[in-house]
C-alpha cells in the first residue's frame, strides 16, 4: 500500500504540494487528473524519492520514503516509473535497456538478466526488437521499452506520468494498450493522465488535483460523470 | 638557386629522430592521460554547489585557457624557481601541457555532461541504480561519446604543442631536430623530415581514432 499523509513540497518559495492525502491499495489503479502545474508529476517523484518533501510522510509498504535511513534505491526497485519524455537509453539496445537495471542493481548474472529482459520486451509487444537501438524506435515503442525496463525489475508498483502526452496521437492507443494490459494483469498503478477514456475506463478511482491539493477523490465514473468540485467541472468541460 | 639538397645527414640521424618522435608521444600521452583526469574533476567542480572548488577550478580552466602555451612552459620551468621549486624539462612540459589540457577539456566535458538531459538520470534512478552506478552506466558512456571527437583533436594538438617543449631544453622531436640542424646546417632537409614525421603522426592518430570510434560508437546516437 502507499500512502501519503499530508505532504508538503516547495521548490524554493513556490509551495507545489499543500497537503496531499492519498491511499492506494493493493492491485488498485488510480488516475491523477488536473490541470498543468496542478502538482501531478511532482508527487509521482516524491513517491519514489526523486524529490524530496518538507513536511508529512510517505510510506510505501509500510516503509517510510522521507525517513533519512531509509535505502532508496532498494525500495525503487519496488516502484516502476515511467516518464513523460521517452527516456530510453539512447547507447545501448533494446535488451540491454532492460537488461542493465536486473544485472547492476538486483545482481543477476548477464544471462539471466538478458533472458528477463526478452521476456519484457515481448510483453510489451517489442520482443522483434531485441538488437536494436532507441533511435530505430517510434515514440510509442521507445515508451513500451521504459514500460519494459520498469517492469524487468518486477515492481510492485507502477508510476505513470503523461506516458502518452508527448507521443503523436496515432501511437497513444499502442502505449495505452499496454498500460490496459498491466492494469488487467493486477498491477497496482499511479496514473497521471490527460486521457480521460483511460481514466473512466481501466482505474478504479480517479483523483482530481488542484493547486496542490486533491479536490475531488472518488470511484472514476462517479467522479467524472457527476463531478461535484466546481474546478473539476470547469476541467472536465475543457478537455471534453 | 645554389642551395644543394643533401639529405643523407637526415638518413643518418633517423634512428635519434625516431626515438625522439617516441619522446614525443610519450610527453603528449601522459600529458593527456593527467590532463584528461584533471578535466574531469574540474568540470565537476565548475558544477560544484561548493564555492571553493566552483572558483579554483574556475581559475584553472581561465587560466589555461587564455594564456599562451609557451608562457605556461616557462611557468612550470622557470617561473617556480622563485619559490625553490625546480623542474627538469620533462616534468615541467608534462605539468604545464597537463595544465593546458585539463583546462580545455574541464570545458569539453561540461559540454558534454550539460548534453545529457536530466531524465536519464531520473530515469536511471527510478531502476534503483545508485548515482555512482547510474554515472558508470548511464552518463559517462553518454559523455564520452560526446566528447570522443572534441578529445582527439586535443591529443593531436598536444602532440604539436610539445614541440614547444624544445624552448624549456627537451630533447622531443623539434628539439632532437634543431640539435641536427645546428650540428649539420641542413636546416631546410631536416625541418623537412620533421614536418614529414609530424604530418604521419597526427594522422595515424586520426585515423586510429576514427576506427576506435567507429567500433566503440557503431550503435545508438546520443
Ligand atoms: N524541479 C523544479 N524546480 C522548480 N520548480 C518546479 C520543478 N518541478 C516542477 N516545478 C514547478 O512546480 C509546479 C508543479 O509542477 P508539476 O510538474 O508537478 O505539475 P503537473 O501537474 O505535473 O503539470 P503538467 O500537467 O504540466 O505536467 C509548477 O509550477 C512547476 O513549474
Ligand atoms: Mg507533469
Amino acid at each position: 500500500m502507499i500512502e501519503l499523509k499530508n505532504i508538503h513540497k516547495s521548490f524554493g518559495d513556490l509551495k507545489v504540494l499543500k497537503g496531499i492525502d492519498l491511499k492506494v491499495k493493493n492491485k488498485e489503479v488510480l488516475s491523477v487528473i488536473g490541470a498543468s502545474g496542478s502538482g501531478k508529476s511532482t508527487m509521482l517523484y516524491c513517491i519514489n524519492g526523486l524529490e524530496p518533501i518538507q513536511g508529512g510522510s510517505i510510506s510505501v509498504d509500510g516503509v517510510v520514503v522521507n525517513d533519512k535511513a531509509t535505502d532508496l534505491n532498494k525500495l525503487r526497485q519496488k516502484i516502476g516509473m515511467v516518464f513523460q519524455q521517452w527516456n530510453s537509453f539512447p547507447h545501448l539496445t533494446a535488451l540491454e535497456n532492460v537488461a542493465l537495471a536486473p544485472r547492476v542493481v538486483k545482481g543477476l548474472s548477464k544471462n539471466e538478466a538478458k533472458e528477463i529482459a526478452a521476456k519484457q520486451l515481448a510483453h510489451v509487444g517489442i520482443g522483434d526488437k531485441l538488437d536494436v537501438y532507441p533511435s530505430a524506435l517510434s515514440g510509442g515503442q521507445q515508451q513500451r521499452l521504459a514500460i519494459a525496463r520498469a517492469l524487468a525489475m518486477e515492481p510492485k508498483y507502477m508510476l505513470f506520468d503523461e506516458a502518452t502526452s508527448a507521443l503523436d496521437p496515432e501511437l497513444v492507443g499502442e502505449v495505452l494498450d499496454t498500460m490496459r494490459m498491466l492494469a488487467s494483469e493486477g498491477m497496482t498503478m499511479i496514473v497521471v493522465t490527460h486521457e480521460m477514456g483511460f481514466a473512466r475506463d481501466v482505474s478504479d478511482r480517479v483523483a482530481f488535483f488542484h493547486e496542490g491539493r486533491v479536490e475531488e477523490i472518488g470511484p472514476a465514473k462517479t467522479v467524472l460523470s457527476s463531478p461535484k468540485s466546481e474546478y473539476l467541472q470547469k476541467f472536465l468541460a475543457k478537455v471534453h | 638557386m645554389d642551395y644543394q639538397f643533401l639529405w643523407r645527414p637526415v638518413f643518418k640521424a633517423l634512428p635519434e629522430l625516431v626515438d625522439a618522435a617516441f619522446l614525443t608521444m610519450q610527453v603528449s600521452i601522459i600529458s593527456m592521460i593527467i590532463g584528461l583526469s584533471i578535466g574531469l574533476l574540474l568540470s565537476f567542480g565548475r558544477r560544484s554547489k561548493y564555492f571553493i572548488p566552483r572558483t579554483l577550478s574556475t581559475i584553472w580552466v581561465e587560466l589555461a585557457r587564455n594564456t599562451p602555451v609557451l608562457f605556461q612552459i616557462f611557468f612550470f620551468y622557470w617561473g617556480l624557481g622563485e619559490f625553490g621549486i625546480f623542474l627538469s624539462s620533462y616534468v615541467a612540459v608534462v605539468t604545464a601541457l597537463s595544465f593546458n589540457t585539463a583546462g580545455y577539456m574541464a570545458e569539453t566535458f561540461r559540454g558534454g555532461f550539460n548534453a545529457i538531459s536530466n531524465t536519464q538520470l531520473q530515469a536511471s534512478r527510478s531502476l534503483g541504480m545508485s548515482f555512482l552506478q547510474t554515472q558508470r552506466y548511464i552518463i559517462i558512456p553518454q559523455v564520452l561519446r560526446v566528447v570522443y571527437y572534441p578529445m582527439t583533436n586535443q591529443f593531436i594538438w598536444v602532440i604539436l604543442m610539445s614541440s614547444l617543449g624544445m624552448l624549456a631544453g627537451l630533447r622531443e622531436l623539434t628539439g632532437e631536430t634543431q640539435y641536427f640542424n645546428s650540428r649539420t646546417f641542413r636546416t631546410f632537409e631536416f625541418f623537412a623530415a620533421t614536418a614529414v614525421i609530424y604530418y604521419i603522426i597526427a594522422k595515424l592518430v586520426m585515423i586510429a581514432a576514427r576506427l576506435l570510434g567507429w567500433k566503440i560508437f557503431k550503435g545508438g546516437k546520443t
